[in-house]
């Protein structure tokens, strides 16, 4: 059973799972679900239809985008300031939602930032939408401080927002990004939440050396650090699915 | 007014010129420890998250020193040495999680781990209701978590509430635990009566240690922010999402970046009015709310060995709030006292290597002498906006709320009522108590508290006027669902004894909350205004 769901998955891994710089070993106990889990998931209609590949959780982002798509981030930027805690990204109250219950994500999206104070005018999902219109949080200090829960990067991803551009983060708001595959965080080497404004037009370039921000309103361009080793992570659709792909997942305990 | 306390300098601060080495999991392409002489130079390029990582011990010839949180960590990882910066496998020895992250920790653990066309029938039927998807729970029956007793499932969050989906993902823990096995599981059915529920603890991080799940040496993740607090034990204890549970759930390991520690030195005789909580904020407003980022916080010298196990607990459970990676003191006999009282697990303390010779093991260092501090309070909105208490005493405030992991443990009760009875009034403010757990509320209405002639806390606590002691849980910390009791559900000012003021942390945005220590809150309750325990206590 697991040879044959190898044989016929074995040729469709190359096309599904975008550029892997090796060959996934495919003796790995694991990849029987895996390229498994990337067939039957981007053949399986979602249950919400999502904007973009990545709000939902069950099809890898790399499956539905191509690479070019996947490195660059172009839209509207949502600019906040200085310790953005994880309460202010999704309070409390929405912690009932279950992220990996896809409903619930979704709902979780539409929740996003609204713990934020009444002076931001400009709210980044409408009253009664379900998206971000902004694909860009542009954050000061230590974005996604205080709480460890994953619903903070989680509702950021599910409203579509694609990066977050912070001077600097807390750090489990930053792995969890990481090990969800929800959103970018990239670092700015200044401060760029003091230059751009909400609304501005904006792009994100990943690149290899370096990344920018370019604000196409105020014409300027800004340097971003390396994403370095998340970037693979992220690109794959989280740490489980880049996990697989490399074949490292060690063994789930024996029952 | 913070800066007044600076320049009389009740503290030595060394800040050294040390890089930052503290970055997430995933960041650099390259690392090169800075450390002295002592330690080797080593280059890393990391190539992937599992490239074969070069031994960084590999002659074997020099041992160079280890912090305690690098032994542990080493330990877990079965290598000789680690030094901060390396990404390592790390062996879980428990993983903590509760109401709100279990569902979806199981969730992803049964979705990546799991059979695929069980998971497909998952999403088709997950919609339609919560029978269903019982149903897709019984139906997932073959799948094993990593070790079904290194798994502890407490609910703790939203648990005294009618939200009918708060109420459910209790229910789905349940259903997860019986399908897993999983031996502690710290179950609630009654509601409406929490001590009709012989399992049932409360608060997560005070449950792990009254149930022995605590011990030196090891390594603890949880689902939840301050999972550090578990520190206070002399091991490794850090908060994670959903995603990284998940992966714990069915492999027992997780892939770290070892942290560089900061050593905070900490002597001299606790004063009588001051608290952990005093020390835990006066840190936190030296530092900043990011002062200890992705870095360990090393707590020692002679304040600290004279604390108890639960002011250890309340000074490592806000090392999130600086930043920290996790926080760690070193056990003694008063740790093991602790312990060995609730467990019969073996366990093996570590301790930093401690010579001059090894003190550039240590990233920052920072000495306080506690002699001179005075109680301050976090003011609204962010834990490092310090200010003395007795330099707030103009602000009015409408509540006080004693509570959470932070600040609703026995003892901290105890300093609440031992003020109230010094003092003699009533509060002039609703004065809602929220003990963390079950065995915390009965200590509260058992416990004869000291010099106050046989009385209990929650005679005390009568006598003065509060509110009576509340079923446990984390209650209005994090404001919670809309029904929490002692919610902030105006813009009131509030004194509180928890770990967090961020707009909007305890349900209303326009709350203000200044946090504060049980006693500063007892005290603040008395006059109606934040208020030095001085004024009650000399």
């Amino acid at each position: 059973m697991a040879a044959a769901s190898l044989r016929s998955v074995n040729p469709t891994l190359p096309r599904t799972l975008a550029s892997p710089t090796r060959s996934p070993p495919f003796q790995s106990p694991f990849l029987r679900f895996a390229p498994a889990s990337t067939t039957s998931f981007s053949n399986l209609k979602p249950l919400v239809t999502p904007p973009a590949p990545s709000s939902s959780p069950f099809v890898t982002r790399s499956a539905a985008a191509s690479p070019q798509e996947r490195k660059t981030f172009h839209g509207l930027c949502y600019v906040v300031g200085d310790n953005i805690d994880t309460d202010q990204i999704i309070p409390a109250e929405f912690l009932t939602l279950v992220p990996s219950n896809p409903d619930e994500y979704q709902k979780l999206g539409s929740h996003a930032l609204v713990g934020l104070p009444a002076s931001y005018e400009d709210r980044f999902v409408e009253p009664g939408e379900t998206k971000t219109k902004y694909s860009i949080v542009i954050g000061g200090e230590n974005f996604g401080c205080g709480s460890s829960r994953e619903h903070a990067p989680v509702c950021l991803g599910a409203a579509g927002a694609k990066a977050v551009v912070a001077q600097s983060y807390a750090r489990i708001f930053f792995r969890n990004s990481v090990a969800t595959g929800e959103i970018y965080p990239l670092d700015s080497e200044v401060r760029v939440c003091d230059e751009c404004r909400t609304g501005d037009v904006a792009t994100v370039e990943l690149r290899e050396g370096d990344s920018v921000l370019i604000n196409h309103t105020t014409g300027k361009e800004y340097r971003l650090k390396a994403i370095g080793d998340a970037g693979p992570v992220i690109d794959a659709g989280g740490i489980f699915a880049y996990a697989r792909k490399a074949g490292m997942i060690p063994s789930a305990a024996a029952a | 007014m913070a800066s007044s306390v600076i320049s009389s300098s009740p503290f030595v601060c060394k800040s050294p010129a040390k890089k930052d080495l503290g970055v997430s999991s995933f960041r650099k392409a390259s690392q090169i420890s800075i450390h002295g002489c002592q330690r080797k130079s080593i280059s890393r390029k990391i190539v992937s998250v599992m490239a074969p990582q070069r031994s960084s011990s590999t002659s074997g010839s020099v041992k160079t020193g280890m912090t305690m949180t690098e032994k542990i960590l080493a330990k877990a990882a079965e290598k000789s040495q680690v030094v901060p910066g390396d990404n390592i496998w790390v062996n879980v020895d428990v993983l903590m999680t509760h109401d709100v992250c279990g569902p979806g920790a199981f969730g992803i653990f049964k979705r990546e781990f799991g059979d695929n066309a069980k998971v497909v029938l998952n999403l088709a039927i997950n919609i339609l209701s919560l029978l269903a998807f019982s149903l897709f729970v019984i139906v997932t029956s073959t799948l094993k978590v990593w070790d079904s007793e290194k798994i502890v499932v407490i609910p703790d969050h939203y648990i005294f509430t009618s939200d009918k989906r708060a109420n459910r993902n209790v229910d789905i823990m349940r259903e997860h635990c019986r399908e897993q096995n999983i031996k502690y599981f710290y179950d609630i059915t009654d509601l409406g009566d929490f001590r009709a529920n012989p399992d049932y603890k409360g608060v997560c991080h005070v449950a792990l240690a009254q149930e022995g799940h605590c011990r030196p040496g090891e390594v603890l993740l949880g689902t939840d922010s301050h999972t550090c607090t578990a520190g206070a034990f002399g091991q490794f204890a850090t908060g994670i999402g959903n995603t990284d549970a998940g992966f714990v759930l069915g492999t027992g390991k997780i892939l770290l970046k070892v942290p560089p520690t900061m050593r905070f030195i900490l002597d001299g005789e606790m004063p009588s009015y001051l608290q952990a909580k005093d020390l835990i904020l006066q840190i936190i407003g030296e530092i900043s709310v990011a002062g200890a980022t992705y870095k360990t916080m090393e707590f020692s010298g002679t304040t600290i060995e004279s604390l108890t196990m639960e002011e250890r607990m309340t000074l490592c459970n806000m090392v999130v709030e600086a930043g920290g990676k996790n926080g760690v003191i070193p056990p003694d006999a008063t740790t093991f006292n602790y312990v060995e009282n609730r467990t019969s697990v073996p366990f093996q303390p570590v301790y930093s290597d401690a010579n001059a010779r090894y003190n550039h093991i240590f990233v920052a260092d920072y000495r306080f002498d506690v002699s001179k501090l005075e109680p301050v309070v976090a003011k609204p909105h962010s834990p490092d906006n310090r200010a003395l208490a007795r330099e707030c005493k103009d602000v009015k405030i409408d509540r006080v709320y004693i509570g959470s992991c932070t600040g609703g443990k026995t003892e901290d009760f105890m300093a609440a009522a031992k003020l109230f009875h010094a003092a003699g009034k009533q509060v002039k403010v609703p004065t809602f108590l929220v003990p963390a757990t079950q065995k915390v509320w009965m200590d509260v209405y058992a416990l004869p508290v000291p010099g106050a002639g046989g009385k209990t806390c929650a005679q005390i606590f009568e006598e003065a006027g509060c509110d009576t002691p509340t079923s446990p849980s984390c209650g209005a910390c994090l404001g919670g669902p809309a029904d929490t009791y002692a919610r902030l559900n105006e813009p009131q000012v509030c004194v509180s004894t928890t770990n967090r003021n961020f707009p909007g942390r305890m349900g209303h945005k326009e709350g203000q909350i200044y946090l504060a220590s049980p006693y500063t809150a007892a005290a603040s309750a008395l006059t109606g205004h934040v208020t030095d325990p001085r004024e009650f206590l000399q």
